[in-house]
């Protein structure tokens, strides 16, 4: 009977053993220690410095900034998010104070500020009077006709005193417009017949620019056209108006 | 009146310029011999109902062809019979039967070569209406002969178009038949004439033409700038003109068949201009200032293998070359000091002057026998009033053509030399006249504008 008794025990004491091994986790755990408290993130910093800190409108300036500790990093004036630590260039067209806010990562912030100053620019230098128009200034350089005895082409002395004075002022006016070009017309009084006065109004403007090409006035600003009787500056039948017809014209090509 | 003017003009001349007339004992004015025209009887073609305007257009023109014509003396019509041939059947051979009446002798030749109507010629013929268009069948009789065969000069058939343009044209062809037939030249009906137009405050001028007669005037040329010296090639296919289109003088050569521009190579030079035409149409002359001043050259139709011409320290412009002969020039130089005209052979060689010194002589034109020159002279008149003379070229005789106080200038032959045309401010604005070669039968062409510069062509 003892026996088994003992072997009742001895599988009991195996199930037991077992059974005791099997549940030991739900075995509620002896309750540990509170963990220590998380330590505080460090309290952000940060610094901003503008440089020049003082412009002329329309300049730029160099805001420079630095950060610890930071997460993020935002500036006003419209700028928004920015690096923690950087530099940008700004154009404030007035006096702009430009503030940098750093957060840590628990949200703590922290502030700087730079200003930037603009000045007014200095008045500009007053502009050089403006250059007048070519054909205003060749209107005004008071050019004149060169005339001429009937059906000559040679120049008389007031003629050539004219192309002297007329030659002064063209150099003059190649000086300040390397551009400008010029035609002489050769002109007859109706007199003559339209075939003749061509030849003649031709020889004209010649005799012209040849003397115009000897005061230095280069050839290649000069060019030539008779127009004969086709074009007289007034139709009256006498002598006054029948020189002034006989010309050479200078104008603007 | 005529004669009063000339012995008026060679007297003030021979006074006035003694020793002119010394050294030059040629150039005295000389009166032209006074010939009778032929006078020719022309009584109204009859036609068709149907298109009597037309027929009346084709009389009228028939009359104005032949006493433009400036060669016959046509007898007015109220002198003529009451009726007349209208074939050579029609025409009564037997004198006897001739009646007493002079308005009923219309079908005997005698009734024309006698008094009233003393025609030496007789114009006659009838239209018919053939399918439309008018047919006409023209003869012209000498009727100082005695038989129909003797007195039977010529007859031809003509048709048109049943309108007024296609009367015209027939007439035109008729009178240059009828002229021709009796060895009076060619006529002017057919011909026309070239000129440079501008309007009343404008100051562009284009080139125009128009027929013998100031009828039918249109514009040639469209450029809207000045177009000036009209020459036309003498075959009247080509017209050549001086433009200013791009801004300095130039030759432009035109066809007159398609109205386009022909290729003519301008050489470089400020100034290109007064093209004339050689005879055969070979070589265009023109002046040109490629050496520094005007002078005369020659080129191909086109412009190519150019030649100088002229060679003088002097203007030489506005070359003509001699129809005839095609070998000399004639041209306007200052090489004596107001301009003068001058002739050189076609190379350049010979050159002498041919009119006579003193004033302005400018514009030579030929006639179309290549013997005599018309110009334009201010001789005995003041700077600008120039008048239309006529030099012989052999002898260097000349004679006054016009006689006005105010600017007759640019003379041209009529192609048969009967006629000038020539440009005249005697009434006012500057007009185109035509007349007789000898200074008569002054007619105004164009009134309208300023008209000048007239050139008369074949066509």
């Amino acid at each position: 009977m003892r026996s088994k008794h003992s072997i009742i025990l001895i599988a009991a004491a195996i199930f037991l053993t077992l059974f005791a091994f099997g549940c030991k986790k739900e075995a509620p755990p002896p309750p540990p220690p509170p963990p220590p408290p998380p330590p505080e993130a460090p309290a952000p910093t940060v610094s901003i410095t503008a440089e020049p800190s003082s412009i002329e409108r329309g300049k730029a300036a160099r805001l420079t900034w630095s950060s610890t500790n930071a997460a993020s990093a935002e500036m006003n004036q419209g700028i928004g998010a920015v690096a923690t630590s950087g530099n940008r260039e700004v154009f404030p067209t007035r006096s702009t104070e430009y503030t940098i806010t750093v957060k840590n990562a628990d949200g703590k912030s922290a502030s700087a500020s730079a200003t930037v100053t603009v000045r007014a620019p200095p008045p500009p230098p007053p502009p050089p009077p403006p250059k007048p128009d070519l054909s205003e200034a060749f209107s005004d350089a008071n050019i004149q006709d060169a005339l001429f005895d009937y059906d000559k082409s040679d120049l008389r002395p007031d003629a050539q005193n004219v192309l002297r004075a007329n030659g002064t002022a063209i150099k003059a006016l190649l000086g300040d417009y390397p551009e400008a070009a010029f035609l002489l017309e050769g002109h007859c009084d109706e007199r003559g017949t339209t075939e003749y006065n061509l030849a003649l109004g031709d020889r004209r403007a010649t005799a012209a620019m040849e003397f115009l090409v000897n005061l230095g006035v280069p050839a290649s600003k000069l060019s030539k056209v008779s127009l004969g009787e086709e074009r007289p500056v007034c139709t009256d039948e006498d002598e006054s108006c029948y020189q002034r017809n006989r010309r050479a014209h200078l104008r603007l090509r | 009146m005529r004669d009063h003017w000339m012995r008026a003009i060679a007297l003030v001349a021979a006074i006035a310029c003694p020793s002119a007339a010394q050294q030059e004992p040629d150039a005295v004015i000389v009166l032209s011999d006074e010939q009778r025209d032929p006078r020719i009887a022309l009584p109204e073609i009859r036609g068709p109902i149907d298109s009597a305007s037309a027929v009346d257009r084709f009389n009228d023109e028939v009359w104005k062809a032949l006493e433009a014509s400036g060669r016959l003396d046509i007898v007015p019509r109220s002198f003529y019979p009451r009726s007349a041939p209208r074939r050579p059947e029609d025409i009564q051979v037997d004198t006897k039967k001739m009646p007493e009446d002079p308005g009923a002798r219309g079908l005997w030749l005698g009734g024309w070569a006698e008094t009233p109507v003393i025609a030496r010629y007789l114009v006659y013929g009838q239209i018919e209406d053939v399918d439309g268009r008018l047919a006409l069948q023209g003869y012209v009789a000498d009727v100082s002969q005695e038989s129909v065969e003797a007195s039977y000069i010529f007859g031809k058939r003509y048709y048109s178009e049943a309108n007024a343009a296609g009367a015209r044209g027939m007439a035109f062809d008729f009178a240059r038949d009828i002229l021709k037939n009796l060895g009076l030249g060619e006529g002017l009906a057919g011909t026309r004439i070239y000129y440079v137009h501008r309007d009343e405050g404008d100051d562009r001028k284009e080139i125009w033409v128009m027929d013998y007669d100031g009828r039918n005037k249109q514009r040639i040329t469209n450029y809207r700038s000045l177009c000036l010296t009209p020459a036309i090639s003498p075959d009247g296919r080509r017209i050549a003109f001086t433009t200013f289109v791009e801004g300095v003088p130039e030759i432009y050569v035109h066809s007159l068949e398609t109205g386009r521009r022909l290729q003519f190579y301008n050489q470089d030079a400020s100034l290109n201009t007064t093209p004339s035409f050689a005879p055969d149409n070979s070589a265009i002359y023109f002046a040109s200032s490629a050496s520094g001043r005007s002078q005369i050259y020659r080129a191909d139709p086109d412009g190519g293998n150019l030649r100088r011409v002229s060679y003088s320290r002097a203007l030489d412009v506005h070359p003509t070359v001699n129809p005839k002969t095609g070998a000399q020039i004639a041209f306007v130089s200052g090489a004596s000091g107001m301009p003068q005209v001058y002739l050189m052979d076609s190379e350049g060689a010979n050159r002498r002057r041919i009119s006579g010194g003193g004033g302005d002589a400018v514009q030579p034109a030929w006639d179309p026998s290549g013997e005599r020159l018309a110009f334009a002279w201010t001789r005995g008149y003041e700077l600008g009033n120039y008048n239309i003379f006529l030099v012989d070229v052999a002898s260097k005789r000349y004679t006054q053509l016009t006689h006005s106080r105010g600017r007759n200038d640019h003379p041209s032959f009529s192609p048969s030399g009967t006629h000038i045309v020539f440009a005249s401010d005697r009434m006012g604005s500057t007009q185109i006249w035509s007349m007789r070669a000898d200074g008569t039968q002054l007619r105004q062409l164009t009134s309208r504008g300023i008209n000048e510069s007239p050139v008369w062509a074949t066509r």
